[in-house]
């Protein structure tokens, strides 16, 4: 049998084939064991869970629940819009070469991300309160979520202006540009692409911790499904559902960074 | 050349890098329709010289006149918005090709061309994209007009640079390697360009190892070595009959290579 295929033939040679095929297979093999994985955990844990399952109460409630799903979604999107607006600024402001703006925006991010989530919605809401000045409840979610997720993405913003190549600003003041349109033309734009894949993360992280508000009794997924649950003692089916809902906007938030990233990738370079 | 005032005109460049002297007194005049040409062995100074006339590195002493701007290197003092803007009036009247090209990935080939134009010159847009369109003929790449940089080969990128630059109508256009980063095969498609331009009268300073392009195109050649210009004259002259041992020896090894 000739392994090798003769000189202008067009048709690959029979190892060549017998390689992919077995290749197909060994990859159509591995997705099977995948999936059959994940499957029997998936149900291992639900049968393990909900072996004493008020179903009754789930079916009284789940509307009720996922009514706060809704909230979950505004505040992760306006909070998240904070962030960005206050993260670019801190870049900004690291990257100066003014003092002022520079010691403003380090404080900024040394003091919110040396200081927990939780302390942070409890002094917006609460503290400021103390003061006389009371934030409307959703408002003061916000701010808490945004001012602290701006901290950490004032971090991610800068590395992502840092990491545009250098020839990118001396091309624009070649041609000179100004410094405020290098920034915004040039630079900011590059910028941006190379952060979108961590802002999706963090938006993704936001979606689970808005569920921290529920401290202040913003009605949310959450705040939801713990005062469903609480008043007929079903936590636990109460809690599970909340779980799944926010797995599911998770996965689905997932799927539309990863198609967000693939489209930007493709005009790139 | 002749007796017309320089276009370009550098008096007693000095370049340090923190302890490095790597400038020692450069002076240098191009005049109108000129090509002028440095070369020297790597780290001899040839491309800081270059970015020193349009500011991209600050000098530490010395001036660079382009048309009727002069600017005083002043390095206690680059922050201040004085001197920053008189530097962004020098670039205006400088194009600068560079060695990787620097197309702005995130905009066409023509968005690229009229960036500048529309931004910094207040060029309406439609003249702003006539004006790139003739210069992307020029170069034979109007045909790639709507192309992303990322889908251009690399003589493709330079060229495309090469009327980014055009397209601000500068006094002088400086290349800084234009064909270094470029696969061998590629080199000819950039260096035909240049050689247009010089023919047209463009004036033009080139730092490169192009030798060839040096005989045909260039008016005058700069040899630099240790930070100063060791000779200057025609190619003919430099590159046939050099009268120093550092231009015969470097040229020795260049011609062996």
């Amino acid at each position: 049998m000739a392994v090798v295929n003769a000189p202008g033939s067009v048709a690959p040679a029979p190892i060549v084939m017998a390689i992919a095929a077995a290749q197909r297979r060994r990859r159509r093999g591995y997705q099977l064991i995948f999936g059959a994985t994940w499957v029997v955990l998936i149900a291992a844990i639900v049968l393990a869970l909900t072996t004493r399952f008020d179903w009754p109460f789930l079916e009284k409630w789940w509307q009720f629940i996922l009514g706060g799903a809704e909230v979950t979604i505004e505040l992760t999107v306006t909070s998240i819009t904070l962030a960005c607006v206050l993260a670019v600024l801190g870049a900004l402001g690291r990257l100066s070469t003014n003092p002022v703006a520079n010691g403003v925006a380090s404080l900024y991010v040394s003091l919110i991300r040396g200081t927990p989530l939780l302390v942070q919605i409890f002094v917006w809401t609460f503290g400021l309160a103390e003061l006389g000045l009371v934030l409307p409840l959703f408002w003061a979610g916000v701010i808490s979520l945004g001012v602290n997720y701006g901290a950490y993405m004032t971090e991610i913003f800068r590395a992502g202006i840092q990491a545009v190549p250098r020839g990118q600003r001396e091309a624009a003041q070649a041609l000179g540009l100004p410094e405020r349109l290098i920034m915004r033309r040039i630079v900011m734009p590059q910028a941006i692409r190379i952060v979108i894949p961590a802002i999706g993360n963090d938006f993704i992280a936001m979606i689970k911790d808005t569920s921290l508000v529920i401290v202040i009794g913003i009605q949310e997924l959450l705040f939801r499904a713990n005062s469903a649950g609480r008043q007929t003692i079903n936590i636990m089916e109460a809690s599970l559902f909340a779980a799944v809902v926010y797995w599911i906007l998770t996965l689905f938030f997932s799927y539309i960074q990863q198609r967000l990233e693939r489209r930007m990738a493709r005009s790139d370079r | 050349m002749g007796s017309s005032e320089a276009i370009v005109s550098a008096t007693g460049i000095e370049k340090y890098f923190g302890d490095n002297h790597v400038l020692r007194g450069v002076s240098l005049e191009v005049h109108q329709h000129e090509t002028v040409m440095l070369i020297g062995r790597s780290g001899s100074g040839k491309t800081t010289m270059l970015r020193c006339l349009n500011f991209l590195e600050e000098p530490t002493v010395g001036t660079v006149r382009i048309g009727d701007i002069s600017v005083e290197a002043d390095p206690l003092n680059t922050r201040s918005r004085g001197h920053r803007e008189r530097i962004r009036q020098l670039r205006l009247r400088a194009g600068m090709v560079f060695q990787d090209f620097n197309l702005f990935p995130h905009m066409t080939v023509l968005g690229n061309c009229i960036e500048a134009p529309t931004h910094v010159k207040g060029a309406q847009r439609d003249q702003a994209v006539a004006t790139a369109e003739r210069y992307l003929d020029k170069v034979q790449m109007l045909h790639k007009r709507d192309e992303y940089p990322s889908r251009l080969s690399g003589g493709q990128k330079q060229r495309v640079a090469i009327a980014r630059a055009l397209c601000m109508d500068p006094q002088v256009l400086m290349f800084d390697e234009p064909t270094s980063a470029l696969d061998p095969e590629l080199v000819g498609e950039v260096l035909g360009v240049m050689r247009e331009l010089a023919n047209e009268g463009t004036t033009m300073i080139v730092v490169s190892h192009e030798m060839q392009f040096c005989r045909e195109a260039a008016d005058r050649v700069l040899f630099m070595e240790g930070g100063v210009v060791v000779e200057e004259g025609p190619p003919e002259q430099v590159l046939d009959a050099p009268r120093e041992d550092a231009t015969r020896q470097f040229l020795r090894r260049f011609l062996d290579a």
